[in-house]
């Protein structure tokens, strides 16, 4: 019962990210705010990419993730406001050129959503 | 390029109204419908995660600095061989700096992928390799037949021609720098191939040394390292 309780949180928790642990569940260790703002495809593409690389070009994460201009834009935008991903801005000859890099909380972010979705596999198993 | 899989789809996990996705008829249902989609989609996610991982990592494989100490070690082997006076002797500098090239370059990669901690033969891993080794192996073996038909002088031409198919092939899924390298190469070799045979060394100079040098230098300003 208490492994059906602790899965049925975690729907809840999914769905509703921030929303209080109903009261007497037995909600850890599954029951971690979920990070909605990486949740997203492909925001997470993003960090993803960005963990592994040092800094990728708008064109190049464009390329490796298979969106259009606007899609990368507005989601990229996103993890900047959310101090996620770094970007930097510059003009080689007359070209612009947009740089993205993860920060120091973006990693974090990655890795308490790694060992979220861990948290679930194994309540799920070992319930 | 291989089609997004229903995995990749971004919109496949956790979506509403998707399969499993909460919300939907399935996880509306009984209790016993849940557990394994949620299982599942967090099994999913992980795997786009390191799916993702693995492609950025090949992606930017190509080291540009590595590129440069190619191109170093190629005009230098370039020179050495071009004062060889036996076919023996200018063969054995051009395979050292082979062997060379092949350890900077494949070092580079493999450093890359241990450090993000990912496995070198995963899907984008073995892409790349297949990409990257037939049009080398066909190079060895028409070497091989070249040398003992003494055609020596078709050589440079064969080289940078393949070499540069291979570097196409093997870079498809990379920055677009390094396909554009590649086609470099194989205009090259073209040209090397109907070239007086007197001007291998420099074509072979001003391949493995010059555009590793230039693209190198690109490819470090521009992608990093």
């Amino acid at each position: 019962m208490a492994g059906k309780a602790r899965r049925r949180v975690a729907v809840e928790r999914l769905e509703h990210p921030g929303s209080p642990p109903p009261a007497g569940s037995r909600h850890e260790p599954v029951a971690i705010d979920l990070d909605r703002l990486i949740h997203e495809r492909l925001r997470l593409g993003i960090v993803s990419a960005l963990a592994v690389n040092e800094r990728l070009s708008f064109n190049d994460l464009k390329r490796l993730l298979r969106t259009t201009d606007g899609n990368l834009s507005v989601h990229a935008r996103k993890l900047e406001e959310a101090g996620y991903v770094r970007c930097d801005k510059s003009f080689v000859g007359r070209l612009p050129k947009t740089e993205f890099r993860l920060t120091v909380a973006g990693k974090g972010a990655l890795e308490r959503y790694l060992d979220h979705m861990e948290a679930i596999i194994h309540a799920t198993r070992d319930g | 390029m291989t089609q997004p899989t229903p995995a990749r789809n971004p919109r496949s996990a956790f979506a509403p109204g998707a399969p499993g996705a909460p919300g939907s008829q399935d996880s509306q249902g009984s209790d016993t419908t849940e557990p394994p989609a949620l299982h599942l989609r967090a099994m999913d996610n992980l795997r786009f995660i390191r799916q993702t991982m693995e492609e950025a990592v090949y992606f930017t494989a190509v080291s540009g600095v590595g590129e440069i100490a190619v191109g170093l070690t190629a005009l230098v082997a370039a020179w050495l061989a071009s004062h060889r006076a036996t076919a023996q002797g200018w063969l054995t500098v051009w395979l050292g700096e082979a062997l060379i090239a092949a350890i900077l370059t494949g070092g580079a990669v493999v450093w890359k992928a241990r450090q993000a901690r990912l496995s070198l033969v995963s899907r984008p891993g073995r892409r790349f390799a297949l990409g990257l080794l037939p049009p080398l192996a066909a190079g060895a073996l028409l070497s091989y037949a070249l040398l003992a038909a003494g055609e020596r002088a078709l050589l440079p031409g064969v080289w940078l021609l393949l070499y540069g198919t291979a570097v196409v092939t093997g870079g498809a899924f990379s920055v677009r720098i390094v396909p554009v390298m590649g086609l470099g190469f194989m205009a090259l070799g073209g040209v090397a191939l109907f070239a007086p045979a007197a001007w291998g060394d420099v074509f072979l100079g001003a391949g493995f040394g010059g555009l590793n040098l230039l693209f190198g230098l690109y490819i470090a300003r521009r992608h990093g390292g």
